[in-house]
């Protein structure tokens, strides 16, 4: 279902060990009072390292989504849909939606979580 | 400040060519050359990419030449446009004197298209998006479809239309693919396998062989060239994301900020245009330049479109070799856009020819919406 194992590095390893403990968290600068997705060496707005992960609400609505109907490598299964989710920390993220039979934009979704292989897990939405 | 303008123009081998890269580039280019009255010693600025990490330097020892001026800008299908600029500034200043701005694809007879696209494990998008399985860049513009479709009352419409105007122009080009084809229908459009929904095969463009040159050189030196020259008036970019949830509104593009740098350098306004060649990697693709290049308004694109007027005799004639939709679209098809605005500007389009074309627009759009460049050509 899920082929693809991500890689991280020193600025992803964070949000990547929290989806071990079904967490979702997001970086966040104090200074400007944003989040920011997706994680990065240094705040997009004020340009400062002094970032810190905050843990989102879960809330977020369909900005758009697509049913894809090939796979785009080895592995994947489809039908399955893809969406744009803008979480309530007005951040938006890339993800799936799971269990809704017809999706819509502007449509209100939740968190929940698909398992990698490695323990590690995605954060999707439904 | 010396005066650049376009003097060549070919395409290579299309379609299924069983030819390599360097082979179709080496045809595009003696072709650009041959039809501006210019030999490849003459050439001392190459621009291209996709043949190898060192693109310009792969065609330039290929050609047997040493040039003073190379670019390789890649930023997909809007490279082509952005190349003009590049080297529009290369020789108004003198840096170079000829230069020739090339692309070739063999992906559909090395079979070497994949619907995941290029995946680079350490980028933010392969950390953060590759594994939940979008095509690339196909999810993307789907989304933005979707989008589209679920603000605008007659935007499944307006999609279809797209796709049906290439064709109807495709069907007056010997080069194109769909040549010899029929008019789309109603039931083809509705039966099309969905590849990423909302968009059907009939919505996405095709996958083949191809490409071409254009040649740029100053006027002086085209004053005693046998080919008619046109003038470069106008260009801008914009780039604006390599995420796919990095752009906040999904139906504006940097075609605004691209058309609007280009229309203000050109000094001329969007109702003086005579022919317009936007990139339609996917019908959205074409729709969404229209509006930002403010042929239309946001969100009225749909009507503008809908009664026909982008078709062969109508008021705004749209992509009319028949676009990467119907004619050939070659992996990044913007060095396309230029051939056919130059062509039809030199009036040598036969039965596509649109009358009396003087100015023409050619934008280019390249990865996820993420590059957008918008050139103005004139005829002399
Ligand atoms: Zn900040």
């Amino acid at each position: 279902m899920f082929p693809y194992l991500p890689h991280e590095d020193a600025i992803s390893a964070p949000f990547w060990a929290a989806t071990r403990e079904r967490k979702l968290v997001i970086q966040y600068c104090s200074t400007c009072d944003q989040h920011q997705w997706y994680p990065r060496a240094i705040c997009i707005s004020c340009a400062t390292e002094n970032l810190t992960w905050r843990e989102a609400s879960g809330k977020g609505t369909v900005d758009s989504w697509t049913t894809v109907y090939r796979a785009p490598a080895e592995g994947f299964v489809p039908p399955y849909v893809i969406a744009r989710v803008l979480l309530s920390e007005k951040v938006i993220m890339l993800t799936r939606l799971v269990g809704i039979e017809s999706p819509a934009c502007d449509q209100v979704v939740e968190l929940s979580w698909q398992e990698l292989s490695d323990g590690r897990a995605l954060p999707v939405f439904g | 400040m010396k005066t650049p303008v376009i003097v060549g123009a070919a395409e290579c081998d299309l379609g299924v060519t069983n030819k390599s890269i360097l082979e179709l580039q080496a045809q595009g280019v003696t072709r650009a050359l041959a039809d501006a009255g210019l030999k490849i010693s003459d050439v001392d600025g190459i621009a291209t990419n996709a043949i190898s990490r060192f693109s310009a330097s792969s065609l330039a020892d290929y050609l047997g030449i040493e040039p003073k001026f190379t670019d390789s800008t890649f930023a997909g299908g809007s490279s082509f446009e952005m190349y003009v600029a590049r080297a529009y500034h290369a020789v108004a200043s003198g840096q170079c004197n000829v230069v020739v701005i090339s692309f070739a694809s063999n992906q559909r007879s090395a079979k070497s298209r994949s619907l995941g696209g290029v995946v680079e494990h350490h980028t933010p998008e392969a950390q953060f998006e590759t594994a939940y399985g979008p095509l690339f860049p196909l999810s993307y513009y789907a989304m933005a479809a979707q989008r589209y479709i679920h603000d605008v009352p007659n935007g499944r419409a307006a999609l279809s239309e797209i796709a049906i105007s290439a064709r109807e122009w495709a069907l007056l080009n010997p080069k194109a693919y769909r040549y010899g084809s029929a008019s789309l229908t109603d039931s083809e459009l509705e039966s099309a396998d969905l590849i990423s929904s909302p968009l059907r095969a009939s919505d996405c463009c095709l996958v083949t062989d191809g490409g071409g040159a254009i040649i740029i050189t100053n006027s002086e030196i085209a004053k005693n060239l046998k080919s008619k020259p046109v003038s470069i008036l106008g260009f801008g970019e914009s780039t604006t994301n390599t995420s796919m949830t990095t752009h906040r509104d999904l139906r504006v593009t940097g075609a605004k900020q691209s058309g609007d740098l280009a229309f203000a350098m050109a000094g001329v306004s969007r109702s003086d245009i005579d022919v317009v060649e936007l990139y339609d990697s996917f019908t959205i693709t074409t729709l969404l330049s229209l509006e930002g290049l403010g042929f239309a308004g946001k969100g009225e694109g749909a009507d503008f479109i809908l009664d026909g007027k982008t078709r062969p005799g109508g008021s705004f004639p749209l992509n009319t070799n028949g676009g990467g939709l119907s004619y050939c679209h070659p992996g990044q098809y913007g060095i396309l856009l230029l051939i056919e605005a130059v062509r039809q500007l030199r009036g040598e389009c036969g039965d596509r020819q649109v009358a009396n074309a003087k100015l023409a627009v050619a934008h280019g759009t390249g990865g996820i919406l993420s590059t957008n460049a918008t050139v103005i050509l004139g005829a002399n």
